[in-house]
């Protein structure tokens, strides 16, 4: 079975540190970016793209179509903070299916249930732990499910749709 | 090697003990295995760096005239939340009341703050050096155990 792919996302270099490892520990497949431009470059999308982009992210530098099961970012960063990334990949086309999960070291309700209004499975305080990560992969699982079923759809609306021919 | 065994484990009870490392510290030492046999030096040497870096900056911050307290808040958030992701309890609770005076404006305090943020840094970090010490100490006698006839 191929493994999950998670994008985390986290300016502090400590806490990329400790997200890999606990995701790795969780047989996740790891790539961590420093920032929120960088994790959009990662995922096909330029930012001033981001309207009239492809269906399918490709991406920009491997012309490769970068699957990504689940996207994990801290709240508060310099720049691009994790809400506005998660504006950016709710308002795409062609990511808006992946879950995001934010992290926060603050835990301030109304920040909470702004990210959560807006399209975020999951909002985990920070210092992050192995019980935290554990409870990704029901959302990784909700989504290939959901993909699963389209494709079982589409096989018996053609078996349906099929006339046997009889002599 | 037992007497070494034995240090180690009343060093580490010890600085649990005194609030030194909490909880997190654990969790980072259960993050570490076979596949990943140096993660906890590795992330406590980033830290260190990272903290020196940004006491210094702080350091710096306060002399300015007049003084950025947004700025150093700035730093004292993210010393705080590295504190708090390496378990070094001690650390993190001086930069939360550090924060505060850095929202009143208040300079004295902060200066204050400052020196006892670079003591127990300095304490942290000495005692988790001798730490790992005693852990390098454990694995070269074990090491010279196992060539030993």
């Amino acid at each position: 079975m191929a493994q999950f792919h998670v994008l985390a996302v986290d300016d502090s270099v400590i806490d990329r540190m400790l997200i890999e490892r606990l995701l790795k520990t969780s047989s996740f497949h790891v790539t961590v970016v420093d920032s929120g431009t960088k994790a959009l470059k990662f995922l096909g999308l330029v930012e001033d793209e981001v309207r009239n982009e492809k269906p399918h992210s490709i991406a920009a530098e491997t012309d490769q179509v970068v699957e990504v099961n689940l996207i994990i970012t801290d709240y508060c960063m310099p720049g691009m903070t994790g809400y506005d990334l998660l504006r950016k990949i709710k308002e795409s086309n062609s990511l808006k299916d992946i879950p995001v999960v934010i992290m926060s070291s603050e835990n301030v309700p109304s920040r909470i249930n702004r990210c959560l209004e807006e399209g975020a499975e999951e909002f985990f305080l920070k210092p992050v732990q192995q019980s935290d990560v554990n409870k990704l992969k029901p959302h990784l699982l909700k989504t290939k499910v959901k993909n699963e079923d389209d494709l079982i759809n589409n096989k018996r609306r053609i078996h349906n749709n099929a006339i046997p021919l009889k002599n | 090697m037992d007497h070494l065994h034995r240090k180690l484990r009343d060093h580490e009870a010890a600085m649990f003990q005194q609030g030194y490392l909490d909880d997190q510290f654990s969790q980072l030492q259960k993050l570490q295995d076979d596949t990943s046999p140096d993660f906890v030096i590795e992330v406590m040497t980033m830290f260190f760096d990272d903290s020196e870096k940004l006491l210094n900056n702080m350091s710096r911050a306060l002399e300015q005239v007049p003084v950025n307290f947004k700025q150093i808040d700035a730093h004292a958030h993210q010393q705080k939340g590295s504190s708090a992701s390496v378990g070094a309890a001690r650390v993190k609770n001086v930069c939360g009341t550090f924060r505060n005076f850095c929202e009143a404006q208040n300079l004295e305090g902060c200066v204050r703050c400052l020196q006892q943020l670079q003591q127990e840094y300095s304490l942290l970090k000495n005692n988790l050096k001798y730490l790992f010490k005693l852990q390098q100490e454990i694995k070269t006698a074990g090491r010279s155990i196992h060539t030993r006839g």
